[in-house]
């Protein structure tokens, strides 16, 4: 109980149809973690690692859930979409690579720097995901 | 240099964003795939990008750039100015390309 007081939970719903809103998640757990007084660097590396989490569900699942949890120790980020999954983890994972359709890529998406910079900025990274039912990432940050 | 000292020197038009002209600017960064200057551009960048869409905005709050310049009169959307003024993001326009505003900004700061 005592160390639940520590905890503060966030969820946001990122929705996959409104890509215009895309960020609107990673734009609030920085604002909140800026107020939290936690050093910048560290609120760097997780705001640019949710925010390619986040654009990934918008672009590659139609949306998903959002969920962060911040500890004085540490902050976790949840990425939980229903979407087509990921086949080939390692494969996706390879600097460069994406599936994105070209209308995506004329935004400036697509570059398939995605999950190679979720693992980079963030201490610990979890992938599962299984074709047709959708993907998980979970990503550790220690402050 | 401040933003608004800016708009000045390269005689630009604020789109969007007065709220933030008071920003110090510190270098500048060019680059239109957003995952790259999201990992690269820093606080108090000047970031120049032909990429007009509202995504820009947000990436613009993410990375603290001091401004948004949209070179070669390129046209905003309405979403974007929108956006970005409820965020106080400065998006300013010039009729210069991205080179050339390069080379201004090397002279001006
Ligand atoms: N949430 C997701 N659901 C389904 N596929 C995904 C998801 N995230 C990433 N992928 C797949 O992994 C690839 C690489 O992702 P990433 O490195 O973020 O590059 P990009 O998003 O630029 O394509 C994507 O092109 C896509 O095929
Ligand atoms: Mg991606």
């Amino acid at each position: 109980m005592a160390e639940e007081k520590n905890i503060i939970s966030l969820q946001y719903k990122v929705n996959g149809e409104d890509f215009s809103l895309a960020g609107e998640a990673s734009s609030n757990v920085k604002k909140i973690l800026k107020q939290l007084g936690v050093n910048p660097e560290a609120i760097r590396r997780v705001a640019i690692a949710m925010y390619e989490g986040e654009i990934n569900m918008v672009i590659h699942a139609k949306g998903g859930i959002a969920e962060v949890n911040i500890t004085p120790e540490q902050i976790k980020v949840l990425l939980q979409d229903e979407g087509p999954g990921i086949a080939d983890i390692e494969l996706a994972m390879q600097e460069g690579y994406s599936t994105a359709p070209d209308n995506i890529r004329e935004l400036g998406f697509g570059a398939g720097m995605g999950l190679p910079n979720m693992k980079r900025y963030s201490d610990e990274m979890k992938i599962n995901s299984v074709v047709g039912k959708g993907t998980r990432v979970e990503l550790i940050f220690n402050i | 240099m401040t933003v608004r000292e800016l708009v000045q020197k390269l005689d630009a038009k604020i789109l969007a964003g007065e709220e933030g002209l008071e920003r110090q600017i510190k270098s500048g960064y060019i680059c239109d795939l957003l995952s790259w200057v999201m990992s690269h551009a820093q606080k108090g960048n000047v970031w120049i990008t032909v990429q007009s869409h509202v995504n820009i905005v947000a990436v613009a709050l993410l990375t603290e750039v001091a401004c948004i310049i949209i070179p070669e009169n390129i046209e905003v959307d309405t979403l974007t100015i929108t956006k970005a003024n409820e965020e106080g993001i400065p998006i300013l326009s010039s009729a210069l390309n991205s080179y050339e505003l390069a080379c201004k900004l090397k002279e001006l700061i």
